[in-house]
């Protein structure tokens, strides 16, 4: 693209190190979330949820509740009935069956933690005092919880309309599965488990709906990562015009996904702020967050990969089931995660024959939905772990068995066999790369003197490849009731010179205020300092959805490049006659616009106040607003990939897994920022080596959950997090504006997989597979005491 | 409702009094009673260190002490590190080397790391791993807030 061009013949703001906009606020302790607002008279929400894993509600009674002190007003889902309209997360797949979505349980819950009754009070302390008053009848029904079982026909059904458990099934399929596998000489197979995780944003799910009596008009300020996705789905439950329900993300302390869907909680502080004419609010305390929020990777695979006696990959076969929880979750769909999984399952290499069979199916647990690497943590998983094994049946060394696999560069563009089509991204570049970083010939002769004394020392490959920046042409489920494939850009120059870039992104950690005023600086050729970034307002742009699915900077980047040379195609034509100069004899840099070769320039500030005060200086025609608005596809997307290499240790008198080191070599195109990228890579392996050692959502066996504090569930500190390095291959994208790849998810991808594989070759003398995560102490301590006893056979 | 109890906390240098519950949670009083947002609750529990103060120049949990505990006491939260429009060093630091994301942890994190440089040696990353054990970031991997920590050591004690 010509533009790419021109950047690079000045590089200095896009690609710069630039330190962050959002810093100085958030290091004083005065950012803006959404629990932080004071609003006055505000009413605080508790709610009495669900104490049941499936149960009929018989009767429920709020007489004590509705009498005791500071309680204004107490709802159930009868009291809501004529307010909101249930919300369905329509597809058009086949077979798929929506479960509606409402702001407290109807009938009967189905999860443990599901709202049943909502408590509004003078403070949170009342509110929580007079939930202990409300008497709930429950009839116990069957729980549903072993997705294996769940799936079968005569299982306890979770949504009696349903017709049965599995809500949605998918199957991908090329060329002669059965024919190919036949014919393998190397065969590899599994059943592979991920356990379910959640997010753990530190920031509990807040939301508080803010009502302005004279207008009848409400304003939602909610801890979310998508206020357009709940904008629009508010005005459609609660029969709102759009104009008169604003939803606001100011500062969103982490999402990662959890906070990338619609709650009933949402749908509930707004009805009642409707129905009382008063500001309501709702802050989660940490055991609903680990109860309520959205929680994912929830899969059993069976694998099975055929290789030729060179290695080479022939075929690959999966059968996939996805436990996606109580409901399909708005407005993704029960489809989002499970699907991804076959769709992606045969990663960066080539494989003719593949067949890849999902079915998501109802449990009585929390609704899963987006966390970071949505589908693709347990793809590659299973993928690289599949790599792994064939190498050891084969005797070839990992990495040179990968090699042989993954799609050259001359391939690309690339249709894999699920459909998904890579462009050129550096798959073996990021391997050599990531090994080289590591020293990965040298380690490998460091682990036959640590296998020679007896240790367990392990090096472990993982490589992947993720669409990101996705547009209109791709959608996880199709017929999903929002558009993610667009992002719309609105930039103005005021009276004063300052400049004003709006956006339907919603930022929660990513900063974007940064990265997205770069851009714009670069391409208006403003000051970076004069430029303000307005996102996570669904009342900045006419339609937006927010930031989610490794979008933002490829969309929205895409949208601003494309909005800030419309306006400096304004501000050069009234420029031109303020400098009597042609227009493209103009340059603007640094907030000045100068005429090439001449000492003649003006401020932004000067040609704005030309425009929009001092009327005696343009003609009517060159009085153009200096603004514009520009909607950006990238109509299919881009790849991104990425290599990962970890080594462990692990001892083997507490079965204690300590990662040593921990490469990264990722091409995520071209870079807005450095410092941003690597923050985003570390925090995202962090999360994926949780997925790899820690984290584990445990229901028992009536539906309990006994995860529901951070006691229990174990998010990673400081000293479980190795050092890390990152390299990167800027390869730039080929197929969107300015060469960006998404990267925001892409450490979650990799890590769990890169430490599996050591773990595994950690323990290859004992003959050890690891094929369900996380690997804890204990579930090792059962690998390895099942292999010495049956090795002493 | 319980009765109210007449409490005396000198928060940043100015002194409060205000009538509170027992039961009130100092994070609570903080954020509720004096407006002090910057303080943030992650867990309630202890756990994730988001809420972290100094109360008599020592890192507190604010979210496990009540705030009729407080009385008579020095507080100080991160509204107190520098004056509306600075930075003190820890912070300048953090800035530099992108040691926050979404910043919810980051006032929890600055006060530890403020107590830990003024009690301990640091001599190693391990050693600052160890002391910040106690605050979940979720975000950052932790590396970028090691950094900034270690780069704060490093000059108020320069090696030779």
């Amino acid at each position: 693209m010509t533009d790419g061009a021109e950047i690079h013949a000045r590089p200095k703001i896009v690609g710069a190190r630039i330190k962050r906009t959002e810093d100085p606020r958030l290091l004083s302790g005065t950012g803006a979330f959404a629990d932080d607002r004071q609003t006055p008279r505000v009413l605080h929400v508790a709610f009495r949820r669900s104490e049941h894993s499936h149960a009929r509600l018989k009767a429920i009674d709020c007489a004590a509740a509705r009498k005791a002190a500071g309680v204004v007003a107490v709802f159930t889902a009868e009291d809501l009935a004529a307010t909101v309209a249930p919300l369905l997360a329509t597809s058009r797949m086949k077979g798929y069956h929506a479960t509606p979505i409402l702001p407290l349980a109807r009938g009967k819950v189905r999860y443990v933690g599901e709202p049943v009754v909502g408590v509004v009070a003078q403070s949170r302390y009342l509110a929580e005092d007079a939930i202990e008053m409300i008497g709930i009848e429950f009839e116990p029904l069957p729980v549903v919880i072993d997705p294996l079982e769940a799936v079968k026909d005569d299982a306890p059904r979770l949504h009696e309309e349903a017709g049965g458990n599995v809500i949605v099934s998918r199957e991908f399929r090329r060329g002669d599965v059965d024919a190919a596998l036949a014919g393998a000489a190397v065969r590899v197979k599994g059943r592979f488990r991920m356990h379910r995780k959640t997010a753990v944003a530190i920031e509990p799910r807040a939301c508080l709906a803010e009502y302005d009596a004279g207008r009848r008009a409400l304003t939602l300020y909610s801890a979310t990562q998508v206020p357009g996705i709940v904008r629009d789905a508010l005005a459609a439950a609660l029969d709102i015009s759009g104009n008169d329900i604003r939803v606001v993300a100011a500062d969103v302390g982490g999402g990662f996904g959890g906070k990338g869907s619609l709650y009933p909680e949402e749908i509930f502080v707004c009805a009642a702020a409707r129905l009382l004419g008063r500001s309501v609010k709702w802050t989660s305390d940490r055991m609903e967050d680990l109860m309520s929020t959205s929680q994912a990777f929830d899969e059993v695979v069976d694998a099975e990969l055929g290789l030729d006696a060179e290695g080479r990959t022939l075929v690959l076969s999966a059968d996939v089931v996805g436990d996606v929880g109580a409901f399909s979750i708005y407005p993704w769909t029960a489809a989002l995660e499970p699907v991804q999984v076959v769709s992606f399952l045969p990663g960066p290499y080539r494989i003719e024959h593949y067949r890849g069979r999902v079915r998501g199916v109802v449990t009585s647990k929390a609704p899963t939905g987006p966390y970071r690497g949505v589908g693709r943590p347990i793809s590659t998983f299973v993928m690289e772990r599949l790599i792994d094994m064939a190498a050891v049946k084969l005797g070839i060394d990992p990495k040179e068995l990968r090699l042989r696999n993954l799609v050259d560069a001359k391939e690309f563009p690339y249709k894999v066999a699920s459909g998904i089509v890579w462009d050129k991204s550096g798959f073996k570049e990021c391997l050599d790369a990531a090994c080289r970083a590591i020293g990965y010939d040298v380690l490998r002769e460091k682990q036959k003197e640590t296998r020679a004394a007896g240790r367990w020392f392990g090096i472990g490959i993982a490589s992947y490849a993720e669409l990101t920046g996705i547009g209109s042409r791709i959608s996880v489920a199709p017929g999903m009731p929002i558009n993610t494939g667009t992002e719309t850009a609105i930039i103005r120059v005021d009276s004063t010179g300052a400049v004003t870039a709006a956006f339907g992104v919603a930022s929660h950690g990513q900063g974007l205020e940064t990265t997205l005023a770069q851009i714009v600086a670069e391409h208006l050729g403003a000051r970076f300092e004069d430029i303000r970034i307005v996102q996570g307002d669904s009342a900045a742009v006419a339609g937006g959805t927010g930031t989610y699915a490794s979008r933002s900077l490829v969309l929205a980047g895409g949208a601003a490049t494309l909005a800030a040379q419309a306006v400096r195609e304004k501000v050069f034509n009234a420029a031109s006659h303020l400098l009597e100069a042609a227009s493209t004899d103009l340059t603007a840099e640094n907030g000045k616009v100068s005429v090439a070769g001449t000492d003649r320039s003006l401020t932004f500030r000067e040609v704005a106040r030309a425009v929009y005060s001092e009327m005696d200086r343009l003609p009517v025609e060159a009085r153009a607003e200096l603004a514009a608005t520009k909607t950006y596809d990238p109509v299919f997307g881009t790849t991104s990939s990425a290599c990962h290499v970890a080594t462990v240790e692990i001892d083997s008198q507490t079965y204690e897994v300590r990662i040593e080191h921990f490469v990264v070599a990722e091409d995520c195109g071209r870079l807005v920022n450095p410092l941003i990228v690597d923050g985003q890579v570390h925090g995202g392996v962090a999360q994926g080596i949780g997925a790899a050692l820690y984290e584990e959502v445990i229901y028992d066996d009536q539906g309990q959950i006994h995860t529901a504090s951070l006691v229990d569930y174990l998010v990673p500190s400081a000293c479980e997090i190795p050092p890390m390095k990152v390299v990167h291959l800027e390869m730039e994208s080929p197929t969107t504006l300015g060469g960006f790849r998404g990267m925001g998810e892409g450490g979650t991808i990799g890590a769990p997989a890169a430490v599996a594989n050591a773990i595994a070759d950690a323990l290859a003398p004992l003959g050890i597979e690891i094929n369900e995560l996380p690997v804890t102490p204990e579930r090792l301590f059962r690998l390895i005491e099942a292999a010495r006893t049956s090795g002493k056979q | 409702m319980s009765k109210t109890r007449d409490i005396t906390v000198t928060v940043n240098g100015a002194v409060c009094r205000r009538a509170v519950e027992p039961r009130l949670l100092l994070v609570d009083f903080l954020r509720g009673e004096l407006g002090l947002t910057g303080t943030n609750v992650g867990c309630e529990q202890g756990v994730c260190g988001a809420c972290t103060v100094m109360v008599e120049g020592d890192s507190v949990r604010s979210c496990l002490m009540f705030a009729v505990q407080a009385d008579g006491c020095r507080v100080e939260t991160v509204e107190g590190l520098a004056a509306p429009g600075e930075m003190n060093a820890l912070q300048v630091a953090f800035h530099e080397h992108h040691a926050l994301q979404c910043g919810f942890c980051t006032p929890g994190m600055l006060m530890t790391a403020i107590d830990m440089l003024k009690k301990y040696p640091l001599e190693s990353d391990d050693a600052i791993r160890e002391g910040l054990s106690g605050n979940l970031c979720r975000c950052t991997g932790y590396e970028h807030i090691v950094a900034a920590v270690r780069a704060v050591k490093a000059k108020a004690a320069p090696r030779t």
